[in-house]
């Protein structure tokens, strides 16, 4: 696995991440895009993330069938996989898969239901996340209260079809956007109408979504980036593994930070991480004794 | 004789008519009884008509369907019930891919104008009453049986029928749909614009809760599901610019329902005398109409086949008939056709002679009896009434909540009454899982007799598997015999209309009578509509946590999968046409139940599609669902498919309606278990899944 993280040319493909609330249109968008991209000859990979359930650890993937324009297409891949692992935590298959296909297909997407932390944790593994949202869907005071209108890169509001109330919508979201730029000072993200259905503003999406690995290509933006998510990830996992106190016993988040250097792959900083981490919580578990 | 003789003269051979002899038992029950002496020992009422009797039928080819029909007629059946085969219904011709397999299986092939000509030779149109089953391609069926009408110097307006026409039941649990939800409706209002006028004794749509109940539904989401469905249509068509405020109250009197009707035959009765009297009150004050004549609740109906049991079938005789007593009980919420399936549905297709029985059933219960001569049995019973309320009330409340999202088309879009039924079919299978729902021979009275009636291979038709090779011969003769000029014009005719927003009868006609094609009408059609595929649904059923059996089978589970080092994956998705997709949506969640990663595939799926899911999403264990019959062909053809992509050590179960000597046949070939209806403890088959899993591990 760290092999085929050094292996990887950079950047690889682009990794973007599609979400938003269940309804709104992300697998109708992706199928969408399938049908755009795959005549300028992308090969595409789709990871499809589904809930779990808590109490059974079964899941049931029911993306792919809403994504059938590559179904006999040799050049698009759909994987689906569920949300957690029996632990609770995002499967680090999903990470690990991401990373696999990015080696091997022109652009990775990643499909989830955005509630809560799965966002955030899907943010951490793609270079582009889009927020898709339904016309109507509720006010934006909520979005600011959620806290998403901090993350995405790219809005996008689904059912333009539906006309006035998506332009409305759209405009809203700019509005918040607007109030909340304190926070985002580098970049202010687009917010796009399109209809998933009928293929409306499509161009337009994948022009923003091309705009947006452009400037994070510019400099150090796509590694420092990569670098951030990695950091998430790899402090998520100890936590869920070793809680706090585990995380403490090294030296807090902070340490653990400045551990994860560019040519580091997460994974191997897990491996090792974890090592440390149990050799101090025995170390302090003997000197109690 | 030549077919067109005979429609001509029905008169000249009357003992051997099936038509005539079928007006004659008709109109026998319509002469009053004359009567003298005491009233309390003979018969001195004047008997209502019975309903109309329908056996729903046909297969392999129209001309072996047409033979059916005639003798069916003279056995006394009074009313057709075309059966149409899956790629007819989805508008596929019988050479097309996704045709294999699946030619005449479950209804008759009408490929083009021929197959209909067939169909109903020596049957004339202009005294028979017709229903068809047929909905995303009901604009093409009834345009074939208007252009053989009019070939024999048959007006539309003296043609008397159905088609079936309902489409948003086939989003919810039949599969038949072709276009997405908006065209689909247009389609069928343009149906109902074109008829009210032109073929004014035609049913154009029959809103169906037969099939809703197959699902699962409760009688309350019966009621509210097919009237917000029966709303959506009529709204549809009242906003349309050619049709007159005034033609409104003839439109909605012209809408029928299709009903069933289970074994908790009270609870059956007060569901229709409460369907009865909400139509009654939304069709004055949606619509306004105020004659009552067009106010009244017509309906047919199919009794109930979920219920029908594999295991001891005699018993279903006992079942179908105690259903039929529930639609015909109350007079004033009387059927207007009753269609009786056959005992041993469950075990494969019905022989005629199994039909026969099941017509014998409404005959005896309509000429030997004295149900029909008598008012309302159950106006002012204080139970019934008390009950009927209750299930309007509910019905009524739950119909509210549908139309305040926008109405039934909505609600198939967001999924809604999808996951209720998916919810209902869910508790239903788990209440019979643990015995809290009785099914006599399924999980009670299981000890039995042997039974006298042999095996299951011999108490079915099989159809003649030479049956899709002789119709695709048919089909090609065909094509080259017509005008492809005026085939071509035709369709093209066919498109500029419809997309200049036009009625879609009048060219579909004409493409009929120039010999195009149930796949080229259909593609013309897709060209401009595009394809949909409806939400599964099943996403909503919560896990249930304490269904007996579970906790065990799901540590199986969770051992297995630390072995594997990843969660146990099973595929789990229909191949071919059939779009029967509760049986597969059931076992998706009772696996996702027992701690598996289920990828739900959906409906019509080609071998190749399955082949690649399977390899793509890295699952350990296959499970294939088919109804059709067709599972001999397709079944084969994903084995070879996934020896082609290297996946043959990868197990593959398979469910559905198949006679044990075909599963014998599935499991000589490599398939690792075969479950039919008999199977419903689906924890017994996930444990059985955990096995075939396990056994194909190599060994460490």
């Amino acid at each position: 696995m760290e092999a085929l993280e050094h292996k990887i040319p950079f950047p690889g493909a682009a990794r973007i991440g599609i979400t938003g609330a269940p309804g709104v249109g992300k697998s109708t968008l992706l199928d969408t895009l399938v049908r755009s991209l795959r005549p300028r000859g992308d090969t595409l990979a789709i990871v499809a993330v589904d809930p779990s359930s808590r109490a059974s650890g079964g899941a049931l993937l029911g993306d792919r069938i809403r994504v059938r324009s590559g179904a006999s297409d040799p050049g698009v891949l759909i994987r689906s996989m569920a949300a957690r692992d029996r632990l609770g935590g995002l499967a680090d298959s999903t990470r690990a898969g991401v990373v696999i296909l990015s080696a091997a297909f022109d652009r990775v997407f990643v499909e989830t239901v955005g509630v809560g932390q799965s966002e955030v944790e899907v943010a951490a593994l793609v270079d582009t996340l889009v927020y898709v949202v339904s016309p109507g869907a509720g006010d934006i005071l909520q979005f600011m209260k959620a806290g998403i209108l901090e993350r995405p890169d790219i809005f996008v509001v689904n059912k333009a079809d539906l006309g006035p109330l998506a332009s409305r919508t759209a405009g809203e979201l700019e509005n918040g956007l607007a109030l909340a730029e304190g926070i985002r000072v580098e970049r202010r993200p687009p917010v796009l109408v399109i209809s998933a259905q009928d293929g409306t503003g499509i161009a337009e999406l994948v022009d923003a979504m091309d705009d947006h690995r452009g400037w994070l290509l510019e400099g150090n933006g796509l590694s420092e980036h990569r670098r951030r998510g990695d950091e998430a990830f790899v402090l998520e996992t100890l936590e869920l593994r070793y809680g706090s106190y585990g995380l403490e016993a090294i030296g807090g988040p902070d340490a653990v930070r400045a551990r994860i250097r560019d040519d580091t792959s997460a994974f191997t900083a897990i491996e090792a991480l974890s090592r440390e981490i149990e050799q101090a919580l025995r170390r302090s578990a003997r000197s109690e004794a | 004789m030549s077919p067109n003789r005979r429609a001509r003269s029905p008169t000249l051979e009357l003992p051997h008519n099936p038509v005539f002899v079928s007006l004659l038992a008709y109109l026998r029950t319509c002469i009053p009884a004359t009567s003298q002496g005491d009233v309390t020992d003979k018969r001195t009422s004047r008997r209502d008509r019975p309903w109309v009797f329908r056996t729903y039928s046909g297969h392999t080819s129209a001309e072996a369907s047409n033979r059916l029909y005639r003798t069916n007629l003279a056995k006394g059946q009074t009313g057709l019930s075309v059966a149409f085969d899956l790629p007819t219904q989805t508008g596929f011709d019988s050479d097309h891919p996704l045709a294999r397999g699946e030619v005449g299986k479950v209804g008759v092939p009408i490929g083009h104008i021929d197959d209909m000509t067939a169909l109903f030779a020596g049957i004339p149109l202009d005294r028979m009453n017709t229903s068809m089953t047929i909905n995303a391609t009901a604009a093409w069926l009834l345009a074939l049986y208007i252009a053989v009408a009019e070939r024999n110097q048959i007006i539309p307006a003296q043609l008397h029928g159905t088609t079936q026409n309902d489409v948003i039941k086939e989003y919810l649990s039949r599969g038949t749909y072709v276009f997405p939800p908006g065209p689909s409706m247009r389609l069928i209002s343009d149906m109902v614009a074109y008829t009210v006028d032109a073929v004014p004794q035609w049913n154009p749509t029959n809103v169906c809760s037969y099939h809703l109940q197959e699902a699962g539904a409760t009688p309350v989401q019966e009621i509210a599901y097919a009237l917000a469905t029966a709303l959506a249509i009529l709204d549809a068509v009242r906003d349309r610019d050619d049709v007159p405020a005034n033609a409104l109250p003839r439109i909605v009197g012209r809408i029928s329902f299709f009903l069933n009707s289970g074994i908790r035959f009270v609870d059956e009765v007060c569901k229709v005398r409460a369907m009865a009297e909400l139509w009654d009150e939304l069709t004055r004050e949606r619509y306004g109409v105020e004659e009552s004549k067009h106010r009244r609740f017509r309906y047919g109906v199919q009794v109930n086949s979920l219920g029908l049991t594999a295991a001891q079938p005699e018993n279903n005789v006992i079942r179908i008939t105690l259903e039929a007593l529930g639609v015909t009980f109350s007079k004033n919420a009387r059927c207007r056709a009753l269609q009786l399936p056959a005992w041993n549905e469950a075990l494969g297709l019905p022989r005629p002679w199994d039909q026969q029985w099941s017509l014998r059933i409404q005959q005896i219960l309509a000429f030997e009896t004295d149900l029909l001569e008598y008012e309302d049995l159950f106006d002012g019973s204080h139970v019934v009434e008390a009950r009927t309320r209750e299930l309007r009330e509910a019905a009524r409340a739950e119909l509210e909540k549908v139309l305040a999202m926008g109405g039934a088309v909505a609600a198939v879009e967001n999924a809604y009454m999808k996951q209720r039924l998916v919810v209902s079919h869910t508790e239903r299978t788990r209440a019979i899982e643990s015995g809290e729902l009785e099914v006599v021979g399924v999980n009670t009275y299981t000890e039995a007799e042997a039974s006298p009636l042999g095996s299951g291979a011999q108490l079915t038709l099989r159809v003649d598997e030479s049956a899709e090779r002789e119709q695709i011969e048919r089909l090609e003769a065909f094509r080259i015999r017509r005008n492809a000029a005026e085939v071509d014009a035709a369709l093209q005719n066919l498109k500029d209309v419809v997309q200049a927003g036009g009625n879609v009868m009048p060219p579909s006609i004409r493409a009929a009578a120039s010999g195009a094609t149930t796949g080229e009408w259909t593609d013309t059609l897709r060209g401009l509509f595009g394809e949909y595929r409806a939400p599964t649904g099943v996403v909503a059923s919560r896990a249930n946590e304490s269904a007996p059996g579970l906790r065990e089978v799901r540590d199986r589970v969770h051992q297995l999968s630390d072995k594997l080092g990843r969660p146990l994956k099973i595929l789990v998705g229909k191949p071919g046409l059939d779009g029967h997709s509760n049986g597969a949506e059931q076992i998706a969640v009772k696996a996702r139940d027992v701690g598996m990663e289920v990828v739900y595939d959906g409906i019509r799926l080609t071998p190749d599609e399955i082949a690649r899911s399977a390899r793509d999403e890295g699952v350990h264990v296959i499970g294939l669902s088919i109804l059709s019959g067709s599972h001999g062909t397709l079944v084969l053809d994903v084995l070879d498919r996934l020896r082609k992509v290297g996946l043959e050590d990868i197990p593959v179960v398979v469910g559905g309606i198949i006679p044990e000597a075909d599963a014998e046949q599935l499991r000589r070939a490599g398939v690792r278990r075969v479950y039919t209806p008999r199977d419903f403890d689906l924890a017994r088959i996930m444990r059985e899944i955990v096995d075939v899993v396990s056994e194909s591990i190599p060994a460490a």
